[in-house]
């Protein structure tokens, strides 16, 4: 069994404007001890699903389907009670901004305290020791003097680190990173991603790793996810996804990617821009902006496919290119509504 | 590089420049932040230069200095074979170089519409005679960076973040610059729409003969741009070559430690790669280092790193260097 499963989750915000479905039927499993890395653009859903997950959603947000499973523990409607035991301690989050993720008001000492005093049954003493204890294993020098001080004294990495430690405090089995380096420079992005790495290694937690930048993904992650518009258009091991994309949406993301073989070429962009969710096209929400879109992407979306053990895409063209060779084969479920879809016509 | 070693004019050459910002330090003290310390370059007509370096090393101060944005502390910017000296030549001088900000949601005025945030720049300098003209040029300005004309009445914050930096680009390109300073341009963009906005600037550069000053942090990005690049740190240059030089073979430990540690979207060579992990912190621009700026995170620093300051010296043809130790350590 999957340390955390995810089935077809609906998050929505209803705006006066009307109801955005933010996360549109996702689906995941993580396995313990593995980084599982949500990619996709802003819009895309990918922070709403983690949101969904800790349960932590705006007023206006609310997960309309789908279930949560953390140890075979249903989440989704479990009540506040239930969640209050399952963050911090069980699924720890981290922030994108460190700068604003930490209390200008109080040490930094006093609000490592607060968590594991919260979360565990230390006393003031324990806590303390267990607070400079973190703080040493994310490498920060001197954690000692380093209580005392104010989150004003600290650089954005070293705020970053702070933040981490405190997330990992109570050992969590799961850590959700929220676009964890995006506000770090490039050697800070270095140095924390070794030591998330590290860490993983030592402490064998699985993370939810929620970045735009591909190439952290690929430096860090087992499993990766690519979000468009909400929904999940393709997920397999990041091998699987870096070097044979079977969605149209990914493909053109990896081709925007400048390197070093692209200087002095133009680069191959995706067309448009992301898509309105309150406008919701009826097919692929990606056909619009698609260069090879068929007619039947614009009528009827397509429903995960499997690529293989590894790897599954919802993406017609895999159906074209695989349709003779016999090699893609449509999940049960989603080809019976596909049948039924079709006698309409 | 295919035109002539000898054709080839610097457009823009930067001699020594310097800008200290008085800090306020409380009982009427104040101490300088040597923002930028001491940097030269110069850029060639239709060239790219990519310049690169963390937050707080100067980047974007060289770039708003260049356009007398802050004026200069010292040293000598030129323009065309020109010093830029009195208040008249820096009038003129705006008149031929401008700014893209990095921003595309602070740096439009929400109250303006776009043909009015791309005529600012036209009315400020008296560009056209009559409002057919204005009119006129404002639509081949929305044209030339993909804008419709049926946009030119609506608010910035209609367009989404891709577009309003097209709004930005097409207020730089108001006036017929010849060199633009592009100040992180795409960094808050999207990858793909990154992507679009990167091209745009190539073709803008083909089609109107831009130069442009590039400065980013994103090592990938600047390098699919520039001809050349610099690297900047605690408002100094450590390095400077082309493109391709300084991306396969940089000599400076900082260079090759800022390379290192840059993110590759391809798995097996990202685990295949070893990072080079700086230790430590910047150090504060209030409280630089004594000697080589980079050396308290400097796996190669020496005694003599701390007692002076290393030159900034061409090591091999166009391939400048500010360390001590280069020739020991590659």
């Amino acid at each position: 069994m999957a340390l955390l499963e995810v089935k077809d989750l609906r998050t929505s915000f209803f705006t006066d404007a009307g109801e955005v479905k933010a996360v549109n039927g996702v689906s995941f499993n993580l396995e313990r001890g593995k980084v599982l890395g949500i990619v996709g653009e802003s819009g895309s859903g990918k922070s709403v699903t983690a949101y969904s997950i800790m349960q932590i959603l705006a007023s206006t947000g609310r997960i309309v389907g789908g279930s949560v499973k953390l140890d075979g523990q249903e989440l989704v409607g479990a009540g506040e009670r239930v969640m209050k035991t399952v963050r911090g301690n069980k699924i720890s989050i981290i922030f994108q901004d460190p700068m604003t993720s930490l209390n200008p008001t109080y040490t930094i000492g006093r609000q490592l305290m607060e968590a594991i005093i919260l979360h565990t049954d230390r006393d003031r003493r324990a806590a303390y020791e267990r607070a400079v204890e973190m703080l040493r294993l994310v490498n920060v020098n001197e954690p000692e003097k380093r209580m005392k001080q104010y989150p004003f004294e600290f650089s954005g990495g070293m705020r970053q680190r702070v933040m981490i430690a405190m997330a990992l405090a109570c050992e969590p089995d799961i850590l959700i990173a929220d676009e964890p380096t995006t506000a770090l420079d490039v050697t800070i992005q270095a140095q924390i991603l070794e030591l998330m790495q590290q860490l993983q290694e030592e402490l064998g937690m699985a993370i939810i790793l929620i970045t735009h930048d591909l190439g952290v993904v690929a430096q860090l992650c087992d499993e990766v996810v690519v979000m468009y518009a909400g929904s999940i258009c393709e997920q397999g091991t990041a091998d699987e996804i870096f070097y044979h994309p079977c969605h149209e949406y990914t493909k053109g993301l990896m081709r925007s990617i400048p390197t070093a073989d692209t200087a002095g070429t133009k680069l191959r962009p995706i067309t448009g821009t992301p898509i309105d969710l309150l406008n919701m096209p009826q097919g692929c929400p990606f056909a619009p902006r698609c260069d090879n879109a068929m007619k039947i992407c614009i009528r009827t979306r397509a429903e995960r496919m499997r690529i293989n053990d590894d790897h599954a895409a919802a993406c017609w063209m895999n159906v074209k290119a695989g349709a003779d060779s016999g090699e893609i084969v449509i999940e049960p479920k989603q080809a019976q509504a596909q049948e039924g879809g079709d006698e309409h016509e | 590089m295919s035109m002539n070693e000898s054709a080839v004019r610097p457009l823009i050459e930067i001699k020594d420049l310097k800008e200290y910002f008085n800090i306020n330090m409380g009982m009427f003290r104040s101490k300088p932040l040597k923002a930028v310390d001491g940097v030269s370059f110069s850029i060639n007509k239709g060239e790219t230069l990519g310049l690169v370096g963390e937050s707080g090393c100067g980047k974007t101060t060289v770039g708003r200095t260049i356009l007398h944005l802050y004026k200069p502390t010292g040293g000598e910017i030129w323009y065309d074979g020109k010093k830029i000296a009195s208040k008249e030549d820096i009038r003129a001088f705006r008149k031929k170089a401008t700014m893209v900000f990095q921003d595309p949601y602070s740096s439009l005025n929400p109250r303006m519409t776009v043909s009015d945030i791309i005529g600012e720049p036209l009315d400020v300098h008296r560009l056209c005679a009559t409002k057919q003209e204005r009119q006129e040029r404002i639509l081949q300005l929305m044209d030339y960076v993909g804008l419709n004309s049926e946009h030119a009445a609506r608010y910035a914050h209609e367009f989404s973040g891709g577009q309003r930096q097209r709004i930005g680009i097409a207020r730089a390109l108001a006036v017929n610059p010849d060199f633009i300073v592009c100040d992180e341009p795409v960094s808050a963009l999207d990858v793909s729409i990154q992507a679009q906005v990167i091209n745009m600037f190539d073709e803008l550069q083909e089609r109107l003969g831009l130069t442009y000053l590039f400065i980013a942090h994103d090592l990938l990005v600047v390098r699919h741009i520039s001809d050349r690049i610099a690297v900047m740190y605690l408002g100094r240059m450590v390095e400077l070559a082309d493109a391709a030089e300084i991306y396969d073979h940089p000599l400076h430990p900082y260079s090759k430690s800022l390379l290192s540690a840059v993110p590759v979207p391809d798995p097996k060579v990202a685990r295949a790669n070893k990072r080079i992990v700086l230790t430590g912190d910047i150090p504060s621009p209030l409280n630089a280092p004594s000697g080589c700026p980079f050396r308290t995170r400097c796996p190669y620093a020496q005694e003599r790193c701390a007692e002076e300051m290393p030159p900034f010296d061409e090591v091999a043809k166009g391939h400048f260097v500010a360390c001590h130790r280069v020739r020991e350590i590659n």
